[in-house]
């Protein structure tokens, strides 16, 4: 039997024994079980190492919130770190390490650290980390070099650097109601709601529905609490109107009442089951919401409140009740309200020993002498617990009278044998989801705490109503009352006179005393898991940072994973002392989302992995089959390069580009953005959308021509068909086809509304081949039929219809190779069958097929632009196409193209490269005039596109170099750090190869 | 955040794309007028209240609507399409095409 299992009790199936390793050693426990309740019944008290001081630390609570047992779940190469090991179900073959300790979890050389406390204070990394302002270590190289050291000894978990083999996937759900916690409040208004036959959706965080009625040992309806809530959450189950969500956390409250959510779908098993994602991230929009989601305990703020063993009362209140699991053997308590005393006598109940009930109120009720009594408990009030003994667990604490009302010690402390410690400071409503909302919480003197406000009409789309712990109404038979209320008023009904449950619970007032901290000598810890004490919130208040939200900043306060759910409150008390103003002067900081902790793999969900999509040109599957290298642009799929066995990229590609320039050569450009303009003012629309004429443009042929944007900076290019009168088909660049269909959209929806012209996408409906070089005529001469592809009947920048194998094509001579080229299109549905075609057609004359990789050879050797030069920050003028901006007409970015700082000297222009130490040059590589590798700087310019040019037997690229026109012909240096490659370059034209073009005219 | 777009009802925000402040006044094509290109091209309202916003149902009907947005809460009071032709909509309807 494990030390620490009670005997019988709980909710666990003990006869289902689950095997799982914490840092390696093997470990059992029960179905049902956390992490953190099996390594408790284990007798583990260690779970890891503070995130500053590295010092010991246990489990703090028992649930969401906690700070302090965070571990790294293993699997295979798979590592998530800073997982809550009491949010972990265990599993058989779970592999959990702790966090944060080096050479191990027990012996821990960092641990020094807390002997230099002062040094690791608030505000540690800005003081630090800007470096000595004096002295002989300013600003040098050997502070950055501390830096790096200093950061490795803080933190928490490492990140795994395998990839995410987990599926994700995202949902969208529509309800009336979504109620959020299922504890008695949640499930009476999801239960009222239903019955009024709103749509509901039930979520609940952890894996069973009840919430505190798993484990308060109230009675409900004359049973136990939890059988009541397995009755309520089986009577939903069966409803049609109600989806019922466990292990789904809300983390987000969003505009027009969004809210989102994940589902832990398969954590809590070895593997998922077919088809089943790890998480699925819920996107719920609702009519209305019910926040039923409680309240947090909070810890007292003393020194060594952090040691293993201390815990808060209620967690161990459930691990005895719903884990069967003792934290302790002999137990004090330390509280500042009564809901400490029935945790008490739970524990009693469950077999431990209660050896002392320590309280700060000077008189206690009667009630809650009797509930001491009956835990065999003896009470110390007036008193406070000033310091924890111990090592690595707790072996007592030390307790002092204590005046509440001006915080003062008296008298001799004294030491009291325990090996747990229990502290509660009272409640706080879990408001996080309100005040995401919008909704500003309010101090409440009474309680203590900050509660919700009433839902205004401020935001109307936001439609909220609380009920239960989350209102600060903390006992059960309030929560019954309120939970029906709140989801009768969501679902719009009306209250009917029933019976509510009856609830049997322990005596005890909802209001604490103020008491938030001990002021006693040791390291009092305000918020856990960013080793922040009480001593760093005053520093911060001496050093000046008054308002809230700098002190969270300064001492990273509540800045943790677990985003202060146990420290907000502390901390804004001791703060509002130091400042002696009242709490509500203060405030609390803004809660954000998320909640808690969300993966990032559901948000990206369907985006990646197998249910990313994909766009697959007509021809994809003959690429694949005839050895192509696919390369993903965008959504897109296409070749890269066509290798032969034991070739190398650039092998292919030369090999490819040379081929085209010597025989022929064909590439796949059926991603080209397509766009049909047609209608009466086509012309006239394209005379404004180009910057150079297109009303002119005879029916039969084509025109390259340039987009700029409004600005007045160069957009995108392409050539565009004029197929007849009022019907032209426009080509964009693969990665700008959405954005100019969107642009021509907006300027025919907004600006001209009144031109007669239809835009239409046919970017899926056209196949498209380029095919070009030397033979490029004489293959199409022997596979078209129909019409004639001499220089007479297609010349430069022609149209012309026919036929290829019996389907219907268009062919346009026009070239981005800088050959003899043609572009043929056909139906999507005939693209793979004339592909084909021209292939068979083009063996006699040596047809190759080409990439990617061999098209941006062809087109670099011809410096012609693409996305890589067409940045956004380049003018027409920079890239000197300012031969194609119209004089005659205005168009898009006409008038803002010839501003100052657009034609001002000092612009980086378009220029070709070559290398001169006949080395490859990178791409992003910066160009400098004169090179110092140690300290790189005053860069020119940098590299677009580079290659190797098959037709000039050199390393060339293209550039944007400033100037660039006028150094034509001189010499600079590529200074590239990052790679380490420097090394000479001759500026050039940006026109390598045939600038004349008497090759494509041929 | 909802809009209902005229054509196809009350859609989520994921489907639509913002194009840009509502406000704005291009000058005639031909205008020569530098500062009313600049205040066109760069200059924005910024308001703390209702805005004037132009919107694109890219992710359906592909319709631009003028909608006018407040910023504070997101409450959308009016939409309509930009090119302010019931008409249109109406015979896409009756097409069908809707």
């Amino acid at each position: 039997m494990s030390p620490r299992r009670t005997d019988a009790g709980g909710r666990i199936d003990r006869l289902r024994t689950i095997r799982f390793t914490f840092d390696g050693a093997p470990y059992t426990g029960h179905a049902g079980d956390t992490l953190a309740s099996a390594l408790l019944a284990n007798g583990v008290t260690l779970f890891g190492r503070s995130f500053k001081y590295h010092r010991p630390r246990g489990v703090l609570t028992a649930g969401v919130e906690e700070p302090n047992a965070l571990v790294t779940v293993l699997r295979g190469e798979v590592r998530e770190p800073n997982i809550a090991a009491t949010m972990v179900e265990i599993y058989d073959g779970l592999t959990a390490v702790s966090q944060n300790r080096f050479p191990s979890l027990a012996w821990d050389v960092s641990a020094a650290n807390q002997l230099g406390g002062k040094l690791l204070s608030a505000g540690f990394y800005y003081k630090t980390f800007m470096g000595p302002a004096i002295g002989p270590l300013k600003s040098t190289r050997f502070w950055m070099f501390c830096e790096h050291f200093i950061r490795r000894a803080a933190g928490l978990g490492r990140a795994g650097t395998a990839a995410d083999s987990g599926r994700y996937e995202r949902m969208n759900a529509f309800c009336d109601v979504l109620v959020i916690g299922s504890g008695p409040a949640g499930l009476m208004a999801a239960r009222a709601a239903a019955d009024q036959g709103a749509r509901v959706i039930l979520s609940e965080l952890e894996p069973h529905y009840g919430g505190s009625a798993n484990w308060s040992g109230e009675t409900i309806d004359g049973m136990p609490g939890a059988d009541w809530a397995a009755r309520a959450a089986g009577q939903l189950e069966g409803y049609d109107n109600v989806r019922l969500l466990p292990r789904t956390t809300v983390w987000g409250y969003y505009d027009g009442n969004t809210l989102a959510a994940l589902e832990r779908v398969a954590d809590h098993k070895e593997r998922p089951g077919k088809g089943e994602p790890r998480h699925r991230y819920w996107i719920i929009r609702a009519k209305s919401v019910v926040l039923a989601t409680g309240s947090f305990e909070r810890p007292l703020v003393f020194p060594g409140n952090d040691r293993p063993g201390v815990m808060l009362a209620h967690a161990a209140e459930r691990y005895a009740n719903e884990y069967g699991v003792l934290a302790g053997n002999r137990i004090a308590l330390f509280t500042n309200n009564d809901s400490a005393y029935r945790s008490g006598l739970a524990l009693k109940k469950a077999g431990a020993a209660i050896v002392a009930i320590v309280d700060v109120r000077p008189e206690l009720s009667s009630e809650m002498r009797e509930l001491a009594d009956e835990a065999e408990a003896k009470i110390l009030f007036g008193h406070a617990v000033v310091a924890t003994e111990g090592g690595k667990a707790l072996s007592g604490v030390k307790v002092q009278r204590f005046d509440m009302v001006n915080g003062a010690l008296a008298g001799e402390a004294r030491s009291i044998q325990a090996d747990c410690l229990l502290m509660s400071g009272g409640w706080s409503p879990t408001i996080h989801l309100a005040s995401q909302a919008g909704a500003k919480a309010e101090w409440n003197a009474a309680r203590q705490a900050f509660l919700p406000p009433k839902p205004t009409q401020r935001w109307p789309s936001q439609r909220w109503i609380g009920a239960g712990a989350f209102t600060g109404s903390f006992s059960t038979a309030e929560a019954i009352a309120e939970g029906r209320a709140a989801g009768l008023s969501a679902a719009g009904g009306t209250g009917v006179p029933t019976a509510l449950p009856v609830v049997e619970a322990a005596p005890g007032g909802p209001d604490p005393a103020p008491v938030f901290e001990i002021r006693a000598n040791g390291k009092s810890f305000v918020d856990f898991q960013h080793d922040v004490t009480a001593e760093d919130v005053r520093l911060a208040h001496r050093e000046g940072f008054v308002s809230v939200e700098h002190l969270k900043r300064y001492t990273t306060l509540g800045m943790a994973t677990d985003q202060g759910k146990s420290s907000n409150i502390p901390g804004l008390a001791i703060m509002a002392e130091a400042l002696g103003k009242p709490i509500p002067e203060v405030g609390t900081t803004r809660f954000r989302p998320p909640f808690s902790a969300v993966s990032i793999g559901s948000l990206a969900a369907e985006r990646f992995g197998d249910l990313r999509p994909q766009r697959l040109t007509p021809m994809h599957d003959w690429h694949v089959a005839n050895g192509a290298t696919m390369y993903s642009a965008g959504l897109w799929y296409r070749p890269m390069i066509y290798g032969h066995p034991g070739e190398t990229i650039e092998q292919a590609y030369v090999r490819e580009a040379r081929a085209t320039r010597e025989s022929a050569g064909i590439v796949d450009v059926s991603t080209l953005g397509k766009i049909a303009v047609q209608g009466p003012d086509a012309a006239e629309f394209l005379d404004q959308v180009y910057t150079n004429m297109f009303s002119t443009l005879a029916v039969g042929k084509a025109r390259y021509g340039l987009m700029l944007r409004e600005d007045g900076l160069a957009f995108d290019d392409g050539t565009t068909w004029r197929l007849g009168e009022q019907d032209f088909l426009m080509t964009t660049t693969t990665a700008n086809a959405g954005k100019v269909m969107q642009q021509l959209e907006y300027f025919l929806d907004v600006i001209w509304p009144g031109l007669k012209v239809h835009v239409t996408s046919v970017t899926d409906e056209w196949a498209g081949a380029a095919i070009g070089g030397p033979r490029a005529r004489e293959i199409l001469a022997a596979c078209v039929t129909g019409t004639a592809v001499d220089n007479a009947t297609l010349p430069f920048m022609g149209i012309v219809h026919g036929k290829i194998s019996g389907v219907p094509v268009i062919i346009c001579r026009l070239s981005f190779s800088g050959e003899m080229a043609f572009e043929v299109y056909s139906g999507a549905g005939h693209g793979a069958h004339v592909w084909e075609a021209l292939i068979e057609a083009g063996k006699p004359f040596g047809l190759v097929t080409y990439g990617l990789e061999a098209l941006g050879t062809l087109r670099i050797e011809k410096g012609h632009v693409t996305g890589a030069e067409i940045d956004g920050r380049t003018t027409a003028r920079d890239l000197h196409l300012d031969w194609m901006l119209s004089r005659k007409k205005p168009f898009i970015g006409s008038a803002m193209m010839d501003r100052e700082g657009l034609i001002a000297p000092g612009r980086l222009e378009l220029v070709g490269l070559i290398s001169l130490d006949n080395q490859p040059l990178n791409g992003g590589a910066h160009i400098v005039e004169a090179l110092d590798e140690a300290n790189p700087h005053d860069s020119i310019g940098h590299i677009t596109a580079c290659c190797y040019s098959p037709a000039l037997g050199k390393y060339i690229a293209l550039a944007l170099v400033k100037d660039g026109k006028a150094r034509r012909g001189t010499r600079a240096h590529i200074s590239d750090p990052l790679r380490n490659r420097f090394g000479p370059v001759e500026i050039v034209s940006n026109h390598f190869f045939d600038p004349d073009g008497s090759r494509m005219h041929g | 955040m909802l809009i209902t777009c005229p054509y196809c009802g009350p859609r989520d925000v994921i489907e639509f794309t913002y194009q840009g402040d509502g406000n704005r006044e291009r000058p005639q094509p031909a205008s020569q007028d530098l500062d009313a290109w600049n205040a066109y091209v760069y200059d924005r309202l910024n308001p703390a209240g209702d805005h004037n916003e132009i919107w694109q149902h890219s992710g359906s009907c592909r319709a631009h609507l003028r909608v006018v947005r407040n910023t504070l809460t997101h409450e959308i009071s009016s939409v309509a399409f930009t090119r302010g032709d019931h008409k249109v909509a109406a015979r896409h309807k009756a097409e069908g095409k809707s």
